[in-house]
């Protein structure tokens, strides 16, 4: 295959520059020791990060989108786990229109789902709530946690698991003892991009959130609608080496190609 | 129960899929179905939201230029968006495609990384760019000569396709990085043995085979950009409104619900019009690639 040009390069540095520079900038800011939005010129200073302490607001918000995207990924991957094995393993009727329905979420837009979403749970009663942010989000990172799921037991080698039926295991031990093991780095990845889905989740959430139950990103959204100061600055910072801390994992473990290509979809 | 057994067995699939099946109805049908009646409800400032059935937000929509000029803006920031993504992100598909492995993985988490950052400090570090008249982008730009004056970015259309772009990106990079895959790299060289020069192998070569990459990338980044909120509240601003934070504002500051279910219903109408077609005319014009 032919190289890249000198012309190609120079497009991808700068490419590249401004891929990374709207993150960059938050980091940088983050650190500035002034009293106001700047880059930090003379010396760097943790007084900003040190100012997140002072309000409780965000470091509950953090906690709640830490609980919410924990709960709701592990709630969707109960629900998907089987879901997956039934559409890698059988052709059935209405197995595609099974698929397309459980991926909608990510068709559907998020403004629409909240605002659906808001309507159901105040008429059921529980406009605000934990329990329907929880519910909520389960699916809306569902076809995350099938995608990856499916893609594991699509790829899986059956003669193990024919191998330990021969041997007498059967239902749940089978399941336990040599189908979830050989599944489990899809599982586990799709935990993960199910949790990182959840956590960034604003427009959904942003419709559901009381206070009281406000995640971080609703808050953070919330505190720039009134003003930006170095404080969202540090607490984007945060955000971002908490996320880039789960990519470099993922991918290590994964392939973040394949995470978020999803490969192997409905098996089509 | 052999393993071949429980192949034929026809109740299993349906036992497995039943709690998601039963979840996807009871939470995401229903509401989604209470939502269009909604849009039928009338709403008073003093008496909320009344159960009846009436076209007056219908109507309200179909009559008032606001609704056709925010509807425009959406679909007009949407299209920009998908054609800056299309202009830039092909072709950095095609040169990341071509590096060496080590770099190309690198590079390659360097793009689609972005993508699972939170969008809210992605369209905050934008904010930061801009900053105002005298923001490092049109420092930047005044300095390299390429603007005499600044360009308003903050709370403006053009600002909002910039920050949008960005967010978008990855999804045009890694499609057309897909498309990419599939290509045989020996077609290139053929090309260039039967004396076909650079320009000529992208245009006639490679091109063809990439546009469907290009086309479904387009497709996401066009429906994701026309129904996205963080970036057009933060950047827009309170007056520049599209579709997504008008329906916001409907719920959560007007409290006039009905229309805004209204709002949302197009937006969504629209949409699934608009990718289900454009999705079958690809389709059919690249069956080849396809198959």
């Amino acid at each position: 295959m032919r190289r890249n040009g000198p012309l190609a390069l120079i497009f991808h540095t700068i490419f590249v520059i401004v891929m990374v520079a709207p993150i960059l900038v938050v980091c940088l800011v983050a650190f500035t020791p002034e009293g106001f939005l700047s880059l930090p010129t003379n010396g760097f200073s943790l007084r900003w990060f040190r100012a997140i302490g002072n309000y409780p607001e965000f470091i509950h918000a953090f906690w709640v989108s830490l609980g919410l995207g924990a709960l709701s990924s592990f709630v969707a991957l109960l629900f998907a786990v089987p879901a997956a094995l039934a559409i890698a393993r059988y052709r059935f009727r209405g197995r595609d229109a099974l698929a397309a329905l459980f991926l909608s979420p990510l068709m559907i837009p998020h403004v629409v789902l909240g605002i659906a979403f808001l309507r159901f749970f105040t008429s059921a009663g529980l406009g605000g709530s934990f329990a329907a942010l929880i519910i909520a989000h389960v699916i809306i990172v569902f076809p995350f946690a099938l995608r990856l799921t499916l893609a594991a037991a699509t790829g899986m080698d059956r003669t193990v698991e024919m191998a330990a039926v021969s041997l007498g295991a059967g239902g749940w031990t089978l399941f336990r003892r040599v189908t979830l093991p050989l599944i489990l780095p899809g599982v586990i990845s799709g935990w993960a991009l199910a949790f990182i889905q959840s956590f960034d989740d604003l427009t959904m959430t942003v419709f559901l959130a009381a206070p009281g139950t406000e995640t971080l990103p609703v808050r953070m959204f919330l505190y720039i609608q009134d003003n930006i100061d170095p404080l969202v600055t540090s607490v984007s910072a945060c955000v971002i080496a908490i996320t880039m801390t789960a990519l470099i994992l993922l991918d290590r473990f994964y392939g973040l190609d394949r995470v978020l290509a999803g490969k192997g979809d409905t098996g089509r | 129960m052999s393993a071949a057994a429980e192949e034929r067995n026809a109740r299993a699939p349906w036992a497995l899929t039943a709690p998601a099946l039963m979840l996807f109805v009871g939470v995401l049908l229903i509401p989604l179905a209470m939502t269009v009646m909604l849009s039928f409800h009338d709403w008073g400032q003093y008496k909320g939201i009344e159960p009846v059935f009436i076209l007056k937000n219908w109507k309200e929509i179909a009559t008032d230029p606001y609704y056709a000029e925010m509807f425009w803006r959406t679909f007009r920031i949407a299209i920009l968006t998908t054609l800056l993504t299309a202009l830039l992100g092909a072709p950095e598909a095609y040169i990341l495609n071509r590096m060496s492995g080590r770099w190309k993985s690198f590079f390659l988490l360097v793009i689609l990384g972005p993508l699972l950052i939170s969008v809210v400090a992605r369209t905050l570090g934008w904010a930061l760019l801009f900053g105002g008249n005298n923001g490092l982008v049109n420092k930047l730009l005044m300095s390299a000569g390429v603007i005499r004056f600044p360009i308003p970015f903050m709370f403006t259309e053009t600002g909002m396709v910039v920050a949008l772009a960005h967010v978008m990106m990855p999804f045009m990079v890694l499609s057309v990085w897909a498309a990419l895959q599939r290509l045989d790299p020996q077609i290139e060289n053929a090309a260039m043995s039967l004396g076909a020069g650079p320009i000529t192998i992208i245009r006639r070569i490679i091109m063809p085979q990439i546009m469907p990459g290009v086309l479904s990338g387009a497709i996401i980044v066009f429906s994701l950009s026309a129904s996205a909120f963080a970036t057009p509240a933060i950047i827009g601003g309170r007056r520049l409104k599209v579709a997504a934070t008008l329906a916001y504002d409907e719920f959560l500051n007007t409290l006039n619900w009905p229309l805004g279910a209204a709002v949302a219903t197009l937006l969504l109408v629209a949409l699934v019009l608009i990718v289900v077609g454009s999705n079958a005319l690809i389709e059919r014009r690249y069956a080849e690639v396809f198959r």
